[in-house]
């Protein structure tokens, strides 16, 4: 495994990310929406109970959703090196693949942590409730912890489907489910049995529960549990990801 | 030990063969072509030496490393110019090569001073922190050489490096070429569908076809081979004159491609009027008549009886050459 590979990876990752501006609008722009539509409609009509605010509830929530998504695209740049030829300047390098896998999740990690540090500030803008410094650093490790798994599901994706139009579809097709039971946008507790049961097999709703635990202090489950979960779940991924890419031809 | 080294390396794709039990040896310093129409096997052939893909059947050693066993040690012993773009365009020219050279595991003072080095050599400096995508395609690839040596290779392998490019362009892509072998020390393997560049560049090329290597000797050789002028001629029913022709003891072989004879004739110049005067005598007319001194296409056409180019222009290959473009 080559440090200097998995460095120059993320680094690349970081200068487009830097240098797409309309990129990072658009992804912060359609979780905003979200939030500001459904938390200030929704929201003058529904009370949370033990919540409060629906907003509130809801902030952490688009969080993740932000993350969800901007981590699971991750996998495009990797059909698009592959389009554009660049992948095979890459594979034919003499670096393992894991430095390679790594290198890609650690870059598609940052980025999606930088869009949902930016989403929670402006949720907290529009009258969301705010963390203290404990919870936001608590915040941030769930974050992560749920980035990196939606990288490496990404990944893994990316290393069997290589068509660019499919790609996006895919993943919508997957990741939309996840979010809608996750119980970023309704509660869960009071949610009718079925869908309970469905929603506690979505990993998304672990990392729901923990950031809306750690961000406004209310979660169904203890806050240790959800990390757990979560962990196991983004290890699986990133070992699902590993054995794919090392498997993947250009 | 040799450069390269090939060992009935065959490659296999869904029941159709690519590559088919090649042989190949190239010695060190060597500038050595591979001279075949499009999917001659000539790209998967390069792929398999360069590691990226496995061989069905056979084995291969480049550096002295095998490629199925050894591929990380042959990695850092090859430079590679892939035949389709493989830049990231939008990174700068001096990025794309700092990510090589870290990729590499070059440390950053050496990065550095190769980086100013190799963009000096293919004439980039001016360009060099600026974004890729605004390059011309002969930009482009010039930097793609000067990434594929920067790292100091022992063996290159370019495919076909001046596909779609002007002549002029192909001219100053030669003199890389020449220089990375001459003065770099660097052995060569270069594929090419045009004969006036495997002629021009290469000490000795390897004519493949349908997976197979038919013919391997130096330019001069292979030509002389051929013992004579090339005369073609545009007639009405070529398959008539060419029997015709056949019993002329000056003529030496005969093939019909198109509408067009090819004929191999001693003393071209003056068996010209002779053969104007038998096609005349048969009440037909040649339409146009031509006499050089043999090239590389005619010494493919003798031992496949068809011309390099005839091939080309496939629906998918005139897909990929629109890509190219549009990418480049």
């Amino acid at each position: 495994m080559s440090a200097q590979a998995i460095y120059v990876l993320w680094l690349r990752d970081m200068k487009w990310f830097l240098r797409a501006k309309a990129r990072i609008i658009s992804t912060i722009v359609m979780p905003f929406l979200w939030l500001a539509i459904l938390g200030m409609g929704l929201g003058a009509v529904t009370q949370i109970p033990g919540v409060g605010n629906y907003i509130d509830f809801l902030a952490p929530g688009i969080v993740a959703m932000a993350i969800l998504f901007n981590a699971t695209m991750t996998g495009v740049s990797v059909l698009w090196d592959r389009q554009f030829g660049f992948l095979k300047e890459i594979l034919v390098a003499p670096v393992s693949r894991i430095s390679i896998m790594l290198g890609k999740t650690f870059g598609g990690t940052t980025t999606s942590i930088i869009q949902g540090v930016m989403l929670l500030l402006v949720a907290g803008l529009i009258g969301a409730k705010m963390p203290d410094p404990a919870g936001f650093l608590l915040a941030l490790l769930f974050m992560i912890v749920l980035a990196i798994g939606f990288v490496g599901l990404g990944l893994a994706i990316a290393s069997r489907i290589t068509d660019p139009v499919a790609f996006p579809l895919v993943i919508n097709f997957l990741i939309m489910p996840l979010f809608f039971l996750s119980g970023a946008i309704f509660p869960l507790g009071m949610a009718p049995g079925w869908l309970k049961a469905i929603a506690y097999i979505d990993p998304v709703a672990y990392g729901v529960d923990g950031l809306r635990g750690v961000i406004i202090g209310v979660s169904e489950f203890p806050i240790w549990l959800d990390l757990a979960i979560l962990g196991i779940f983004s290890l699986a991924m990133v070992l699902l990801g590993a054995y794919l890419f090392k498997k993947m031809s250009v | 030990m040799r450069a390269i080294f090939a060992d009935g390396l065959t490659r296999e794709f869904n029941g159709l063969t690519a590559v088919d039990h090649v042989d190949l040896q190239i010695e060190k310093g060597e500038l050595f072509g591979l001279l075949g129409p499009n999917g001659a096997g000539k790209t998967t052939l390069i792929h398999m030496l360069c590691t990226i893909l496995p061989p069905t059947e056979g084995t291969a050693k480049v550096a002295g490393f095998d490629v199925y066993k050894e591929p990380d040690s042959v990695r850092t012993s090859i430079g590679i110019v892939f035949q389709d773009p493989s830049l990231d365009n939008r990174l700068t020219g001096k990025e794309n090569l700092d990510f090589h050279g870290r990729v590499y595991g070059m440390s950053k003072t050496l990065r550095e001073k190769r980086i100013d080095e190799v963009l000096k050599l293919v004439e980039l400096e001016d360009r060099a922190s600026v974004l890729v995508e605004t390059y011309s395609s002969g930009m482009k690839r010039r930097l793609e050489i000067a990434r594929s040596f920067m790292h100091h290779p022992e063996i290159m392998f370019l495919d076909e490096p001046t596909l779609g490019l002007d002549p002029q362009t192909r001219r100053k892509i030669w003199e890389h070429i020449q220089m990375l072998n001459k003065q770099e020390k660097i052995t060569i393997l270069l594929t090419t569908h045009y004969m006036d560049e495997a002629d021009y560049l290469c000490g000795r090329v390897g004519i493949i076809d349908h997976g197979r290597i038919i013919a391997l000797d130096n330019p001069k050789k292979l030509k002389d081979q051929l013992e004579g002028d090339i005369v073609s001629l545009e007639v009405p029913q070529p398959k008539k004159y060419a029997e015709i022709f056949q019993r002329r003891k000056y003529v030496k072989e005969v093939k019909i491609v198109g509408d067009y004879l090819y004929l191999t004739v001693t003393g071209g110049e003056k068996a010209v009027p002779k053969m104007i005067d038998i096609v005349a005598r048969h009440g037909s007319k040649v339409r146009s008549v031509g006499c050089r001194s043999p090239t590389l296409e005619d010494v493919f056409i003798r031992y496949t009886g068809r011309g390099i180019r005839e091939e080309e222009g496939g629906i998918k290959e005139q897909m990929r050459a629109h890509v190219r473009a549009h990418m480049r």
